[in-house]
């Protein structure tokens, strides 16, 4: 809501500069935006008179004027405009005179000049050239017959004027008003306000229109008015124009005009219609199915039964609260108009304009709730502005009220202990009674409480707690005391077993990963690519096309990061990102919390002692390994091969936490890695965070005071069998006294046959309460060597 | 007996032009050994006569003496010259730099989610956390937030259908830890939340932290104080002007929006503040008894209040991070300078 600082002041004025009322408006909850010169620096313009104007004798698009601006001589001047006539008054910039510049601060000097030989003392100015108009106009301004020459235009058009721009929460639809706004200035500065006097417009003739509301609900009141035998083409007066133009509205037409000043003025939307288009009654109804509506804008609706119109006998008219339609319109050859001022209540255009994509002035204020107690006032007030503008003879007003539907009276208890508990703070009775009061709500105090009615324009105000928010909010919400809150100092539950997902993140960094966070939408053409079975809801309404799919997995954002990084000369990436993944249908989904990691590039970073081959599957296998053991129960994970469309299929392994896949691990598939266009190796994972946050609190083992006994043994088996069977197996054979086992070597080549591989693996012993003998040990290693031999055709290597 | 001087001499510069431990051993031995000169000559004493015998002696263990501390002595300077070569040997550059992975580091919207999480939690609050995917009651109805409520339009919504959509704020778990838990309750709720709108200031996703403090006696100066002391902690700055400015919010009331002053130009005026000397930071306000209703808590016997803040904000204005979007690109030159 925009307004002009003048026209406030004409309401209510507390001595306070522009700044200062500006920020007592925001300390008060509606939040100043801007605060703008109405007009950009000027001097030296008056209001002058055109005397003659003849064609200039050596230049077609120029005339030579001259014109009076109250010096008492005539003063010749150049003009361009195409629109400069005998008789016109206006603004005229004498010698002297300093006019905006874009280019320059200091503005641009009017001096004596020659135009093509023809004398100029001064320049005719048009709007824009005084930062009066915002596009560029192609004539001068025309001042009104009645301006008087020779007066200063600045102090004429009260130019020195600031539009201070509100940006209003929606619960204060009762200040998208200068009245409103008024009213809240009066109360913060407990002045009193007055407004301009509307006074009930007599009739001068007995002709109305029958108007039917079959909607009391949505519409509890419609008030009407037949005004006779205006005339379109009047100007609107500059007074009104300026005023409209620093609220940000466009002059369109004096009946368009007077129906925005009005809302601008009290809040309440108008709207007027062609009588000459209407058909007999005024009907206020539901739309029919299939009724379409050619609105003003042009658009033509298709509504549905939900919306409410107003319609003749033939059909809708206008989106009732949101939009006239072009049909009924107020045009040029318009003579009598039917005038509508109206109470629709919020729910009835809430939602309305949205669905239709439309967002109107109207709309705005009926969604916000417009005073149902104000149409009346409203009505008689446009109705006198018009009779002044465009003349025309009124007729009695209609009135359909829905008595039942209409907001009831409403009444608030507030209570003083409930008031100064929720406030931390005491209140003097009197300080709390003038605010009621100010803000319109006539309240009894009965010695413990007060009983406040709700004024009709307060939407927001229902409950007790409402009128605690509007004593601190006009008290000052700086002016309350603040304190610590207090509370019992209980310890809670601390579960160790579980790793905290901090924890996780540093181990991350610690292994010199940087953390990522990308978006949760991701591009489904990726998606696709990585996950080509993958099914994750998708948005409705998307910001873009490459973000409309939530993702399925880690892997699209961090393969995103990776090109994003690789694009900007960073060879060697590691990064890994924590978050959630959406999988499955809307009705069948699961929010799923996982940590990804990627890496690619050099094992370590370029440097003179560095490791400079690429990393591996291993490397990062490892650094999983070293997350995998932080919950003290790394022996529940295990890798198996497995196939994933994202990874090589001799790379990749399914990781499983006590048997249940909990996450993949794997190298970039070169295919997928074409398609994406990448030109290097990556290695990436995924964990399910619940798998990695549970754990074990450790327990204790004695330290054993006997020797250990170690044992070396190297087998060759097929190079295909996975050295995780090996290990199960020597796991199961080995006894309960097996400390540790080390894989130490796993070799191919000279000396091992083709096909099979030799792994070499060192086995320790150690019993807690005595010392183990040679016989048991070759017992269990004999054991080990021969399930090994019958179940994976495991030799012993010599 | 009479060549001892001579031989004294001898030994001594021997034992001073040795140059190695091996040399030294030698010369010892030559000297001091079982067979060695001075010791040969103990051994011949007994060919003196008797009266002879004890000044001699005398003379030569005093010899001998003297000659045991010289090789010990030179024998230690030997060492320690031996040490020195070795160390010298065996110099590096230390300057040169060390060995392995360098760490890596924390994404700064995570540096400041633990940061804020640790401030509350230290203080006694919980950490909670829910999904992302969320549905309209959780987000708007149980928050007073009906259909066709303009304050819908305030936060515009990414939906799936009709009624599931990706949470505006870190709300709804409030809402269910107040359904689930009842009060007392004292939780910060740090996470993703999402808004369709994208351009220099607005990401299409960002970080919340929400905090919600329900009790007996809970009132709006506790609300404020908590305020002041978070934003105090937070920028490390006890003389940080706060205001507290009232506003709107369908879940609170009463609603305020608070403003710093601006930590860029000091509340001077500049470029991040506008102009205005005032950074708004965060939402707050006294939880509304329509959200107490929905969640089935006594709103006579319990008050509380609520929070909100971006994170991204706060770490833009903590780092001086001037575009938004840096935190979503990922771009390691970026995040490694929050390492």
């Amino acid at each position: 809501m925009k307004f002009s600082e003048h026209w406030l002041r004409e309401w209510v004025s507390p001595q306070l500069g522009t700044q200062a009322l500006a920020d007592q408006i925001t300390m008060a909850g509606l939040e100043v935006d801007a605060v703008e010169a109405v007009a950009a620096v000027f001097e030296g313009v008056v209001i002058a008179e055109v005397m003659d104007k003849v064609q200039h004798p050596d230049a077609d698009k120029l005339s030579v004027c001259r014109v009076d601006d109250g010096g008492g001589e005539p003063v010749q001047v150049v003009c361009g405009a195409p629109n400069v006539a005998a008789g016109q008054k206006v603004a005229f910039a004498r010698v002297g005179a300093v006019l905006p510049d874009d280019a320059k601060a200091s503005g641009f000097k009017i001096k004596k000049a020659k135009l093509r030989g023809q004398e100029s003392r001064g320049m005719i100015c048009s709007a824009s050239e005084l930062g009066l108009a915002e596009e560029t106009s192609p004539g001068i301004m025309e001042l009104p017959a009645d301006a008087p020459t020779g007066e200063d235009l600045r102090a004429w058009l009260g130019l020195d004027d600031q539009a201070i721009d509100v940006d209003l929460t929606p619960n204060r639809g009762d200040c998208l008003s200068l009245k409103g706004l008024a009213r809240e200035v009066g109360v913060l500065n407990r002045l009193p306000v007055q407004g301009p006097a509307c006074r009930p417009v007599p009739a001068s003739h007995d002709e109305t229109l029958d108007v039917r509301v079959e909607d009391g609900e949505r519409c509890p009141r419609y008030i009407g008015r037949l005004i006779k035998g205006v005339d379109v083409t009047a100007a609107t007066p500059l007074w009104m124009v300026e005023r409209l133009r620093r609220g940000g509205v466009r002059s369109i037409d004096p009946v368009v005009d007077v129906t925005n000043y009005v809302m601008l003025e009290l809040g309440q939307p108008l709207h007027a219609f062609d009588r000459e288009n209407l058909q007999g009654a005024v009907i206020v109804r539901l739309a029919r199915e299939g009724e379409r509506l050619v609105l003003l804008d042009g658009q033509a609706v298709d509504l549905d039964a939900s919306t409410l119109v107003i319609a003749d006998e033939r059909g809708p008219l206008a989106m009732a609260g949101v939009m006239g339609g072009e049909h009924s319109g107020v045009g040029e050859g318009t003579r009598d108009i039917f005038l509508e001022s109206a109470f629709f209540t919020p729910l009835a255009v809430a939602g309305q304009a949205r669905t239709y994509g439309l967002h109107t002035d109207a709309s705005h204020r009926f969604e916000r709730g417009v005073d149902p107690q104000l149409a009346r006032e409203a009505a008689e007030r446009a109705t006198a502005l018009l009779l002044d503008i465009v003349g025309g003879e009124a007729g009695p007003l209609v009135e359909v009220a829905s008595e039942a539907w209409l907001p009831a009276t409403r009444w608030v208890v507030l209570r003083r202990a409930r008031l100064e508990q929720a406030l931390g703070k005491a209140f003097a009775v009197e300080e709390v009674s003038e605010i009621l009061e100010h803000l319109g709500m006539g309240s009894e105090w009965d010695g413990s409480e007060w009983h406040a009615d709700v004024p009709s324009w307060r939407f927001d105000i229902a409950i007790e707690e409402d009128l605690i928010e509007e004593v601190a909010r006009i008290h000052g919400y700086n002016r309350l005391p603040a304190r610590r809150p207090q509370a019992r100092l209980g310890l809670r539950p601390d579960h160790e077993a579980r790793t905290p997902l901090a924890r996780l993140r540093r181990q991350m960094v610690a292994r010199g990963y940087q953390e990522a966070v990308t978006y949760s939408f991701v591009a489904p053409e990726l998606q696709q690519t990585l996950l080509p079975e993958a099914v994750s809801p998708v948005l409705a309404n998307p910001i873009s096309a490459d973000l409309s799919v939530m993702r399925a997995s880690l892997f699209p954002g961090l393969v995103r990061a990776l090109q994003h990084n690789l694009n900007r000369q960073q060879s060697r990436v590691r990064l890994f990102e924590t978050g959630l993944v959406f999988r499955g249908e809307l009705d069948d989904l699961d929010q799923v919390p996982m940590l990804g990691a990627l890496a690619c590039g050099s094992r370590e970073p370029e440097g003179w002692a560095g490791d400079r081959a690429s990393v591996d599957f291993f490397d990062l296998k490892g650094d999983l390994e070293s997350l995998l053991a932080m919950g003290g129960d790394a022996e529940a994970w295990r890798f198996e091969p497995g196939a994933h469309p994202a990874l090589h299929s001799g790379q990749c392994a399914r990781i499983l936490y006590r048997g249940e896949e909990a996450g993949w691990i794997g190298t970039l598939h070169p295919a997928v890695r074409a398609t994406l266009g990448l030109k290097v190796d990556a290695v990436l994972f995924e964990v399910r965070l619940d798998a990695l946050t549970h754990g074990n609190v450790p327990a204790f083992m004695p330290l054993s005071r006997y020797p250990e006994v170690r044992r070396d043994l190297a087998f060759l088996v097929d190079e295909a069998l996975p050295v995780q069977a090996l290990l199960d197996t020597l796991r199961a054979q080995a006894g309960e006294w097996l400390s540790e086992c080390r894989l130490f070597d796993v070799y191919q080549g000279k000396g091992v046959a083709e096909g099979r591989k030799s792994v070499a693996l060192g086995l320790t012993w150690q019993h807690p309460s005595r010392t183990l003998n040679d016989e048991e040990i070759n017992q269990l290693v004999d054991a080990i060597v021969e399930e090994s031999r019958r179940h994976l055709g495991a030799e012993l290597r010599a | 007996m009479d060549h001892l001087p001579n031989l004294v001499t001898e030994a001594r510069e021997a034992i001073q032009a040795a140059d190695s431990i091996a040399a030294l051993e030698e010369h010892r031995v030559r000297y001091l050994g079982k067979k060695g000169e001075i010791t040969a000559l103990l051994k011949g004493l007994g060919k003196l006569p008797a009266a002879e015998r004890p000044a001699a002696g005398e003379r030569i263990n005093e010899a001998k003496q003297a000659l045991a501390s010289e090789l010990e002595s030179r024998k230690a300077s030997l060492e320690k010259a031996a040490l020195e070569a070795r160390l010298a040997a065996e110099r590096v550059d230390v300057t040169l730099p060390g060995r392995g992975q360098p760490s890596g580091g924390l994404h700064p919207v995570t540096r400041t989610l633990e940061r804020i999480e640790g401030l509350f939690t230290r203080i006694g609050y919980d950490v909670a956390v829910g999904p992302e995917i969320e549905d309209d009651y959780h987000n708007f109805e149980a928050l007073n937030i009906p259909a066709h409520h303009p304050a819908r339009g305030m936060a515009d919504t990414f939906y799936f259908d009709a009624t599931r959509l990706l949470r505006t704020h870190t709300s709804p778990v409030q809402v269910r830890t107040m359904k689930e838990d009842g009060p007392p309750i004292r939780i910060v709720c740090p996470g993703r939340v999402y808004r369709s709108d994208s351009d220099l200031t607005h990401t299409p996703m960002f970080h919340q932290v929400e905090g919600l403090l329900v009790d007996e006696g809970i009132n709006f100066a506790d609300l404020k104080g908590t305020i002041e002391d978070f934003l105090h902690a937070f920028f490390e700055r006890d003389d940080l002007s706060v205001r507290f400015r009232p506003s709107y919010f369908p879940f609170t009331e009463p609603s305020a929006e608070v403003d710093i002053q601006c930590v860029m130009c000091g509340g001077d005026g500049c470029r991040v503040c506008g102009h205005s000397g005032w950074l708004e930071v965060m939402g707050c306000g006294m939880v509304h008894p329509e959200v107490f209703r929905h969640a089935g808590i006594d709103n006579e016997r319990y008050t509380g209040f609520a929070f909100g803040m971006g994170a991204e904000r706060l770490a833009m204005l903590r780092y001086g991070v001037n575009d938004l979007r840096l935190f979503f690109d990922n771009d390691l030159r970026f995040l490694r300078q929050f390492a």
